[in-house]
């Protein structure tokens, strides 16, 4: 009995120790840190921790698809407490690392990972994805709007999904084309691709484009300041990048979630399960500021915000994409 | 939308997409006719895209650019020259570290210049090379029927850089076939002997070759970051320079037919930005993958049957060594 007291207190002051010298690390996607979008967005997070602890943490950026699971069981070998990775496709390799670290806090973005020691932060994209869809809906003159995904997954038909539901909430008769750029990573950072998708959409007569695709949306926004159409920016509020043509951006709080996981990780108040952030939690949100407020007119205001309090108080369903993997809408 | 408007639209992305194909293709028959293997091609657009781009940027003119773009295109043709020509080192090996180094180095600066994890600042107005009306293009829409819709959709409105694509084929097709130095250049790359018993130099040849070459690959790159996107992105070049010289070989290593392997290539690739989704009757709708594969596919089955055999150079990727 004195022994596993003992053991207590010394586990005990280990993981206080524990507490104070180790710093957080965090681990980018694929796209990059500086992809003006998703990985910015928790890299904007990380920052404003530091700003704000003083305390400073590791990162890495991903090169290689096979590189994961190594560069995160190498950020909790140097101690990385908590070790945030961000993106989907972490899935597997943190499956497999976290088991190896039972002390260890992980958190992960954008997927859901059933093990103890993991936090799993997800995010209600169909519910922000429907506001955007319905405001794009309201503005366009055609009643064709349409989307750009990066890369085919389920997440991703999840914007697009609600996007579409949106649009059809105002607009019945709406007609919404989807397309996507690829099927393998190189799709978040294609954007000479995503250029030529939106121009293709624009053919067939859409006006506002929303692009849910990393990097390679850089090229739809591009294309729709070219083409004089209007488009939709995703994760980060990317409404700065055009002024006058990026009608709004559908916010992701990714920052939020690396924030928090930062903050309790090293205070430790650090807690594990799913986080599922909707509209609700301020986890996702359409973007309203000086550089879109001239597009957006108060009429569109106010059914957006009747609409987002419709869904908050659960009056109208959005239709979640990854929960049958179907859109029928 | 109809379908004359589908095939004019289809045919517009077309010529969008081959351009970056048609300039390094062109760079690469001129390598290669010389006796010169240049897998590099992929890296010199990359390096150039950087560099057009950087330089765009930081000047503010998408001319200095263009002319950043070459001038780093031409010193990475050099340092080639310099592996395979002076020191006869072997073709492959040089061409991929010049496509490693490209790859490594425009990030490693990009982030130490601009500090934005190896991409440039977007680039707009006078940084980039904004589309151009030509002259008549509405009124021949109007009343010239077919033709003259062609002429406004898919011949007008493109930028500068596209139409330089078609005069830069045109080159090399008069230098290769018309001048006393392309039929030098193309000897060379034959039988560099008979070139070396005549009193010609081989060395200064295939070095004149790779100076077109890299002049070529500057356009490429530069079209990549200052005309098709605005700014340089990390791998932007996204394996073009390959699949340019899989045009050259798909048009034997001349220039017209290699013109239309590129435009067959952007065809296809057209064509999967638009089939997605969309329904085929009888078929119905297409899973994405598929037009992804196409361009992969019908490679493999037109060089396999269609085209005839493509033979290269007789000289290509061997170092010239003069006789003792």
């Amino acid at each position: 009995m004195k022994k596993t007291l003992l053991t207590m207190m010394i586990a005990g002051a280990v993981s206080m120790t524990g507490a104070a010298v180790a710093d957080p690390a965090i681990q980018f996607d694929a796209g990059g840190k500086f992809d003006k979008s998703f990985n910015q967005s928790a890299y904007e997070g990380a920052e404003r921790w530091k700003a704000e602890s003083g305390g400073s943490y590791a990162e890495v950026e991903l090169t290689t698809e096979g590189a994961r699971a190594q560069n995160v069981t190498r950020l909790a070998q140097r101690g990385g407490d908590p070790v945030v990775v961000v993106g989907f496709m972490n899935e597997g390799p943190l499956n497999e690392v976290a088991p190896e670290f039972p002390d260890t806090n992980f958190a992960i973005i954008d997927m859901v990972v059933d093990q103890p020691n993991v936090r799993s932060v997800v995010f209600k994209e169909h519910e922000g994805s429907f506001l955007v869809g319905a405001l794009a809906a309201l503005k366009s003159e055609t009643g064709t709007v349409s989307f750009v995904g990066g890369m085919d997954i389920p997440l991703i038909r999840r914007f697009a999904c609600g996007f579409k539901q949106g649009a059809l909430a105002v607009n019945p008769d709406a007609k919404v084309i989807e397309n996507m750029t690829g099927t393998t990573p190189a799709a978040w950072n294609d954007p000479a691709k995503g250029g030529e998708l939106a121009r293709a959409q624009f053919e067939q007569g859409s006006d506002v484009v929303f692009a849910a695709a990393g990097g390679t949306g850089t090229g739809v926004y591009q294309a729709a300041v070219d083409e004089g159409k209007y488009a939709i920016g995703v994760d980060s509020n990317q409404n700065y990048m055009h002024p006058g043509t990026m009608l709004t951006s559908m916010v992701k709080r990714v920052d939020e979630a690396v924030y928090g996981a930062f903050k309790d990780g090293t205070e430790g108040n650090f807690s594990y399960g799913i986080q599922a952030l909707g509209l609700a939690e301020g986890g996702v949100d359409w973007a309203l500021d000086e550089h879109n407020a001239e597009l957006v007119t108060p009429a569109m205001v106010k059914t957006i915000e009747r609409l987002r309090t419709d869904i908050i108080m659960g009056e109208i369903e959005v239709h979640d994409y990854m929960s049958d993997n179907a859109c029928n809408v | 939308m109809d379908s004359a408007t589908f095939i004019l639209a289809l045919m517009d992305s077309a010529v969008r997409m081959a351009v970056p194909l048609v300039f390094a293709a062109m760079a690469g028959i001129c390598a290669e006719r010389s006796g010169i293997v240049d897998i590099g091609l992929e890296g010199k657009m990359l390096a150039a895209a950087f560099a057009g781009a950087a330089m765009s940027a930081v000047s503010g003119s998408a001319v200095l650019g263009v002319m950043a773009a070459i001038g780093i295109s031409i010193a990475f043709s050099m340092v080639h020259g310099f592996a395979t020509i002076t020191q006869r080192g072997d073709h492959v090996i040089s061409g991929l570290a010049i496509n490693f180094l490209a790859s490594g180095l425009t990030v490693v600066l990009g982030a130490a210049w601009f500090k934005q994890g190896g991409q440039t600042p977007t680039l707009s107005g006078d940084q980039r090379f904004m589309s151009l009306d030509l002259p008549g293009a509405e009124w021949a829409a109007e009343s010239l029927g077919v033709v003259g819709q062609f002429y406004d959709k898919v011949i007008s409105g493109h930028n500068l850089l596209v139409y330089l694509s078609v005069v830069a084929v045109a080159l090399v097709w008069w230098v290769l076939t018309r001048t006393t130095f392309g039929l030098r250049l193309r000897a060379v790359g034959e039988s560099p002997h008979a070139v070396d018993t005549a009193g010609i130099s081989v060395a200064a040849t295939r070095y004149k070759a790779l100076l077109l070459t890299g002049v070529l690959c500057g356009f490429a790159g530069a079209y990549l970051s200052l005309a098709q996107t605005a700014g340089f992105q990390r791998e932007m070049s996204a394996g073009q320079g390959y699949i340019a010289l899989a045009a050259v070989i798909f048009g034997k290593w001349r220039p017209w037919q290699t013109l239309g392997a590129c435009y067959l290539f952007g065809i296809l690739s057209a064509l999967e930005a638009r089939m997605q989704g969309v329904e085929i009757p009888l078929i119905g709708t297409l899973p994405t993958q598929i037009f992804a594969a196409l361009p992969y596919v019908l490679t493999v089955i037109l060089l396999a049957g269609f085209i005839g055999r493509a033979i290269a150079p007789k000289a290509i990727g061997q170092p010239y060594v003069k006789e003792r």
